[in-house]
């Protein structure tokens, strides 16, 4: 799928062909997001648990040059080997070195939005190491060659009857049948086969405590510690901002996480590694990656609180209605939109107008991160830096004179009328992007200015 | 300069003013009947509750309801399922395994977990290996959230450790959810009187 060229706008149209499945897509997401609400209303403390949560990340922002220290000092007390990579490329060659050094060719990972991020799948298979997802979400969609395009719900884009079909493709199970048990107990046998074969298994982080030095891990599947615990050496890939700084501040944040995803009390699995098994080896890989940069950005820096919930995908009326692949970054929705332009201003400048501003991304967002204001924040940002879309900038550019030049704005605005009125076919067509799906105003008969001048 | 001293030294130069850590006292929850609260949870998330008088009752529960060729592992005192499945077995050697029983430190009555460390599972990958998981509990030992949990853990020191709350499970096609992803595809409660 190449997604190289297009904008958002056109990725979304391209989602919005198919209109039933754009209906469904939104209800199951609006599903979920009612689910997050049941599970919130329950816990009277919710509020509390929020504003602490994210003063929490607020003091680890604060000093998270010496919070990862003291995790390193401590991780290593434990036996853990920590390594540090400043960007995706060195991340991606700590790996392969780690695999060559002990003649692994094939490894089984968990899921980590980061390795998304570092694009390491594809980087290891261009050095000839095979890489099985192993959470069933991620593997259909490594089957189907595509991007995950939820961060939580990989594959909810797709209906069961293609993942039945990727299945009988790949898995030889019966052409036609798309039973979710079915499917689910024939990827269970595949996985555990991996398993039990892969000598090298590399899972994310969710959470790495500064006081312990240890990490941890949550999976509903329980995939994470399979290939984990049956592996002579397990990778962790983690963020710098997964940093909390006591054992104790778990107990606020596993709170919110699972609540604020599916409205699940807790993940099945929530687990905590702290020292590798005898003769065996965790290593963990810390990533700056632009978040340092990011870090430096006072406007943009709370996108770091981010625990990868996906609660602002599954709230967004433009995310539901335009898919995660439309966003064309790992990750998707008003998060994604707001951590994609620290990495590359220019290549995701369409992202923060993927927004109506409706603020409901961070009215659900469980460490109180102000998502629609840095959408608005980075439009600015963006236009001032010349990475504004070509159409808008012309759109404002014409705008500014019309409104600088009290002459071209009187008469633009009767011509305007005057063309609604007497020639609508001038506007109302496939050349105004505005008419796509709206109809056009009915025109006023005068502008303000002249019904003023006649009835001051 | 390496990776570690250009991360560290960009992160010091670009951190915000310090900001203190704030205090986590939360509303105290109804400590009254954690044990219906725990057992209510633990079926909404597809787990089996049954309430026992003691190990005898869950050793005659599992007689009754495997046969003989099921390999059954407990790591409580039964002396039949007892293997030695320490450092010196590879975890590899577990995948035939039916039914683990095991006991767990404490529940928690909010979201139906339980607190495992390593010395409880015998081998850390059994709990997630074995295809039916049981857990033997004292009614006693359960707290009411997820902070008198940690409360509880305090600093004590594992190499492993994992809240494990029912079967594993996933909902990835279509949200339809299935139980046994890749680990259990049961998980039985025993909550023993005494």
């Amino acid at each position: 799928m190449s997604t190289e060229t297009k904008d958002h706008a056109a990725l979304a149209d391209d989602f919005n062909k198919d209109e039933d499945r754009v209906d469904w897509h939104d209800e199951t997401l609006w599903w979920i997001r009612q689910k997050r609400d049941k599970a919130v209303n329950k816990l009277p403390d919710w509020e509390l648990l929020r504003d602490t949560a994210s003063a929490i990340k607020d003091n680890v922002l604060s000093n998270l040059s010496v919070y990862l220290q003291e995790f390193e000092a401590k991780a290593q007390n434990n036996g853990i080997i920590i390594h540090w990579a400043a960007n995706a490329e060195m991340h991606n060659k700590i790996v392969l070195d780690l695999l060559k050094a002990k003649g692994i060719r094939q490894m089984v990972k968990s899921k980590s939005m980061l390795t998304e991020e570092c694009h390491l799948n594809e980087y290891l298979e261009n050095n000839n190491i095979e890489v099985i997802d192993s959470d069933l979400g991620e593997r259909i969609v490594q089957l189907a060659k595509e991007p995950p395009s939820h961060i939580v719900l990989p594959c909810i884009h797709k209906k069961k009857e293609e993942i039945g079909e990727l299945f009988h493709l790949h898995l030889g199970t019966d052409k036609g049948n798309s039973d979710p048990q079915y499917l689910t107990e024939t990827a269970r046998q595949h996985l555990r086969n991996i398993f039990i074969t892969r000598r090298a298994s590399l899972t994310g982080v969710n959470f790495a405590i500064a006081q312990t030095g240890e990490f941890v891990v949550c999976t509903n599947e329980g995939n994470a510690d399979m290939g984990a615990h049956l592996a002579d050496i397990h990778i962790a890939s983690m963020g710098v901002e997964k940093i909390i700084p006591e054992r104790k501040h778990l107990g606020v944040f596993l709170r919110l996480l699972t609540r604020s995803a599916t409205g699940q009390p807790i993940t099945t699995y929530s687990s905590h590694y702290s020292k590798p098994r005898d003769s065996k080896e965790i290593h963990v890989i810390i990533v700056d990656n632009g978040r340092s940069k990011q870090l430096g950005r006072a406007d943009f820096r709370n996108s770091l609180k981010c625990i990868r919930c996906g609660a602002c995908m599954n709230t967004c009326p433009v995310y539901r209605r335009s898919g995660g692949h439309s966003y064309h970054n790992a990750i998707s929705g008003p998060i994604g939109a707001i951590l994609a332009p620290n990495l590359d201003m220019e290549k995701f400048a369409d992202l923060p107008f993927a927004s109506t501003l409706c603020g409901s991304c961070s009215n659900v967002c469980p460490v109180k991160i102000d998502i629609h204001q840095q959408l608005y924040k980075w439009r600015q940002v963006i236009v001032q830096n010349g990475y504004a879309p070509a159409a808008k900038k012309a759109a404002m550019k014409l705008m500014s004179i019309t409104l600088s030049s009290p002459f071209l704005y009187h008469t633009s605005g009767k011509a305007g009328r005057m063309v609604l009125r007497f020639a609508p076919f001038a506007v109302n067509n496939r050349f105004n992007p505005w008419f796509k799906q709206r109809d056009m105003p009915a025109p006023p008969d005068q502008s303000f200015g002249e019904w003023y001048a006649k009835n001051r | 300069m390496t990776d570690r001293e250009q991360i560290i030294n960009a992160i010091a130069a670009n951190q915000p003013a310090f900001s203190p850590l704030p205090a986590t006292h939360f509303t105290a929850e109804d400590q009254e009947d954690l044990a219906s609260q725990f057992a209510d949870t633990l079926t909404a998330i597809g787990s089996v509750v049954f309430v026992v008088d003691n190990l005898a009752d869950i050793h005659q529960h599992i007689k009754s309801n495997t046969s003989a060729d099921h390999r059954v592992i407990s790591t409580i005192g039964m002396v039949e399922y007892n293997e030695d499945i320490g450092t010196n077995i590879s975890p590899h050697s577990l995948q035939n395994v039916e039914i683990a029983v095991l006991k767990a430190h404490f529940g928690v009555a909010e979201n139906g977990a339980v607190w495992l460390t390593e010395e409880l599972m015998g081998n850390r990958v059994l709990p997630f290996i074995c295809q039916h998981l049981m857990i033997a509990l004292p009614i006693k030992d359960i707290v009411a959230n997820m902070h008198k949990a940690y409360e509880r853990i305090g600093n004590d020191s594992y190499g492993f450790g994992a809240f494990i709350a029912g079967p594993s499970k996933t909902a990835d096609i279509e949200q339809s959810l299935v139980m046994g992803a890749h680990g259990p595809k049961t998980m039985t409660i025993f909550l023993m009187r005494s």
